[in-house]
């Protein structure tokens, strides 16, 4: 294989999984089959390796594929699979075509590895004593997810909206607006340090991130050392002209000692094209005459003006101000009689799946994939509901929607085993939580007129309606058959508190079947009674 | 084009409005066409399937072309309110749709358009109702309900309780309107009916439960922009647990249909046929003292089929 080819290679394979991904966490008309979206996010390896251990299931061995992978053919998963590190190269790669007045290269830098290795080292013994969060915020994968549905699904549901306006007055409806959920603003904020980050080293230092940030990235990095196939330098035909040097994003290669750190190497391979002499070479190492650098240097701090930095702090600063914008507070109708009494939820609502709160806030690592594949909008990122430790970990709100009685999507979709895969018959017997009525906020109550909103949504009749005075029906709620979908408490129309209210199961359970009983005929169905 | 076809032809419809009250109620609009003795005020029929019953139904009552013209658009506005497969009833059946499309097609309609503002994800129940696919196979639109852009604010002038409500365009800017709810149980307000199907054209239902629900249901059937023709849908009627119903085990297979110009009229016949009395419902009660219609049958001139 010739060196350019493998560089197409990999450019290729690297945009129909950027491409894919992208595709995945912005269809917002939830069109893309669960399959498909599995196949995309088989290969991810911190979702696949949580899965294989929450579901033992070989199904999930995406993550012992990327291991083998890199075993032979070294960390080509940073360059050709992982999508925030394509998303890295595409902006560097951008930027560098925009920028005409001077071309910006690389140069070899020594690695930081106490930052790298102590990362990696705390994110695993984190995760060990019950914590996902470091995962949560590191995971390239996740946080991927997050920059797409925080910031690129508004904005492609924003254009699909002014685009279906246009057309809808020509009477073509294939394309419809979108209502944009609002993501809560601190969430938001904190995936745009990451994104900031993110954009920031990408544009200045190439692969930092992947090399200093990334646990896959460094635990990748550490198993590359031992690759079958590799690259090096021929000190042979080396004329020292140092292009190579200049174009490594990892700014592993150093020409003055004509060495790669493996541990660095993304195998983007843009070494081997920019050669001449076709003196970088990638394949079996040659005996033992190449040197590797020396894994043990200090680590030294990168030199970066201190301008620059106060220039994104401001700048993200800025950027978090405008997103406010995205954010606006729900629209909420005034009652004649504004309802008294809060709802008090003793837990927050964790999706069908999970099994409970605790294992779910162990499990999730909130990539967000379920939110941006409910069709029924109800899964939105937690801020501080589930604690510091399940944050931006997917909750349902059902201000915003409510649990489809005949729907498994998130379940299927869940690439962790955060959420374990359901027969529908069982979901629909899955109790989450479990719907509790204020009849002090209640309009039948206060009011005095029927609404029943609460009961005509319940898929299961959990929440019926009795007598109440007069010919006035009011609803009551059997807890043994609830299963907390929530669509009582999106229905009820109280505000600013609902009548009722979902508290969540810090456990899930299992919900009684509806009882089916005889309808009562009319007389005569032989005969019109008029 | 359409907002501004509607505001060009929402003059022209106050005007036609004014018209038409003070020759005494629309249906008198027809009067020249028909006779009394054959203009029938109420179609009800029994024992078919539902297109089958449909045909039967719509030319007792003067056929399809006494509603539609050659060139008009229809909008059609069945109860596509639940993410559930035919058999449950919860929605309206996908065939009595379809046929009533090619009814109006026809009939020379120019195009006929279906939507329904769901309280299920709409392109679900779009979807499992059946609804979209025997539209499409019949030629028709399945639009969106889904965001407000699509809905209008209106006045209703004789509404106590519902003075305002966003309405969907397709219903203010079509020719025709053909209001086509499945007869069920309903827990919020005992009965699904045609003048109950309305909620489905209008944005905030919120507002409707929060503010006298049998009352607004009234007050929107004074609107001027009243359906040209009900069509009451009881092949299957869920009779209990409604409006979603549990199981099909709460769904009667009634072979049951009705037609008729008159909200009123049709809700009281289709509350009889459920077995229950007319005035039991309180929207029905009202609707018939504010003279949107007559709930007392035995003044009209009703068709009884037999298929």
């Amino acid at each position: 294989m010739t060196t350019s080819a493998l560089k197409k290679g990999r450019v290729v394979v690297s945009l129909v999984f950027l491409v894919a991904f992208i595709l995945t966490f912005l269809d917002f008309r939830r069109i893309i089959p669960e399959s498909a979206i599995n196949t995309v996010t088989w290969l991810q390896f911190i979702p696949s390796l949580l899965k294989f251990f929450n579901v033992f299931t070989l199904g999930a061995a995406g993550f012992l594929v990327v291991i083998v992978l890199t075993l032979v053919f070294g960390r080509v998963y940073c360059s050709s699979v992982c999508p925030l590190g394509i998303m890295q190269d595409v902006i560097s790669w951008t930027v560098k075509k925009f920028k005409k007045k001077r071309k910006r290269y690389f140069s070899f830098t020594k690695a930081w590895n106490k930052l790298r290795y102590g990362i990696l080292v705390v994110t695993i013994l984190s995760f060990v004593f019950g914590t996902v969060l470091l995962v949560n915020l590191l995971d390239p994968y996740s946080s991927f997810g997050r920059i797409f549905t925080f910031f690129g699904k508004p904005v492609v549901i924003g254009l699909n909206n002014l685009l279906s306006g246009l057309l809808a007055k020509i009477d073509v409806f294939t394309l419809f607006p979108v209502e944009i959920k609002p993501i809560p603003i601190l969430v938001m904020s904190i995936q745009l340090f990451i994104l900031g980050l993110v954009l920031w080293l990408s544009i200045f230092h190439g692969r930092l991130y992947c090399n200093t940030f990334c646990p896959v990235g460094t635990l990748l990095g550490f198993l590359s050392r031992f690759s079958l196939f590799r690259i090096r330098i021929d000190s042979s035909t080396c004329t020292h002209c140092g292009l190579c040097g200049l174009v490594c994003k990892a700014s592993c290669l150093s020409t003055k000692d004509q060495v790669v750190d493996l541990s660095r190497c993304i195998y983007c391979f843009n070494c081997l094209t920019v050669c001449d002499s076709h003196s970088v070479i990638y394949g079996l190492p040659e005996g033992k005459k190449n040197k590797s650098v020396n894994e043990n240097t200090d680590s030294k701090v990168m030199e970066g003006t201190d301008l620059s930095k106060r220039k994104f702090i401001l700048g993200s600063a800025a950027f978090a101000l405008g997103m406010a914008g995205f954010s606006y507070a729900q629209e909420t109708p005034v009652n004649e009689k504004p309802t008294e009494i809060p709802e008090e939820k003793e837990f927050p609502v964790c999706p069908p799946g999970a099994t409970g709160i605790e294992v779910y806030n162990n499990r999730c690592t909130a990539c967000n994939l379920c939110v941006s594949a409910c069709p029924s909008d109800v899964l939105q990122p937690a801020f501080m509901e589930y604690g510091l430790a399940g944050i931006m970990q997917p909750r349902m709100d059902y201000w915003l929607g409510y649990c489809n009685f005949e729907c498994t999507r998130c379940l299927d979709v869940c690439p962790t085993g955060a959420l374990l895969p359901m027969k529908l018959e069982d979901k629909q017997l899955l109790q989450i939580g479990i719907a509790q009525f204020i009849k002090e906020n209640c309009i039948v109550h206060t009011d005095k007129t029927d609404c029943g909103a609460c009961s005509e949504h319940c898929p299961t009749k959990a929440v019926h309606m009795v007598p109440y005075e007069g010919t006035l029906v009011i609803p009551e709620v059997d807890d043994k058959i609830c299963i907390g979908c929530g669509a009582c408490e999106f229905a009820c129309p109280t505000t600013p508190y609902k009548a009722i209210f979902v508290d969540g199961n810090f456990e899930h359970k299992i919900a009684e079947k509806p009882l089916e009983e005889e309808i009562i005929k009319p007389d005569d169905t032989e005969d019109f009674p008029f | 084009m359409r907002r501004r076809e509607f505001f060009r032809k929402s003059i022209g419809a106050g005007v036609a409005t004014g018209a038409a009250l003070s020759i005494g109620g629309y249906n008198k609009l027809w009067a020249h066409t028909y006779s009394s003795s054959e203009a029938y005020d109420l179609v009800a029929v029994k024992g078919g399937e539902p297109d089958v019953m449909f045909d039967r139904a719509i030319s007792a009552i003067g056929g399809m072309g006494r509603f539609v013209k050659k060139n008009q658009t229809v909008v059609v506005k069945p109860n596509i309110g639940w993410d559930r497969v035919p058999e449950r009833a919860a929605n309206t059946n996908p065939v009595l749709i379809g046929r009533i499309i090619e009814h109006c097609f026809n009939a020379g309609a120019r195009e006929v358009f279906v939507f329904d503002h769901t309280s299920d994800t709409w392109t679900k129940c779009y979807k499992s109702s059946g609804i979209e696919k025997s539209v499409k196979d019949a030629g028709g639109k399945m639009v969106p309900g889904n965001t407000e852009n699509y809905y209008q604010e209106v006045t209703i002038p004789k509404g106590k309780k519902l003075k305002t409500t966003k309405v969907h365009e397709l219903i203010l800017g079509s020719d025709v309107f053909i209001n086509v709810p499945v007869l069920k149980n309903h827990t919020s307000t005992k009965l699904s009916l045609s003048m109950k199907n309305l909620m489905g054209i209008v944005w905030d239902r919120r507002y409707w439960h929060r503010n006298d629900l049998h009352q607004c249901i009234a007050d929107y059937a004074t609107f001027y922009r009243k359906p040209d023709l009900n069509i009451i849908d009881a092949y299957n009627v869920i009779m209990k647990n409604g409006p979603q119903g549990v199981s099909v085990s709460d769904v009667l297979n009634m072979k049951s249909q009705l037609v008729s110009t008159d909200m009123v009229a049709i809700d009281a016949a289709a509350a009889k046929l459920f077995g229950m009395e007319p005035n039991i419902v309180p929207h029905i009660r009202i609707a018939d003292e504010m003279k949107v219609g007559t709930m007392d049958l035995s003044q009209l001139n009703i068709g009884r089929i037999k298929v």
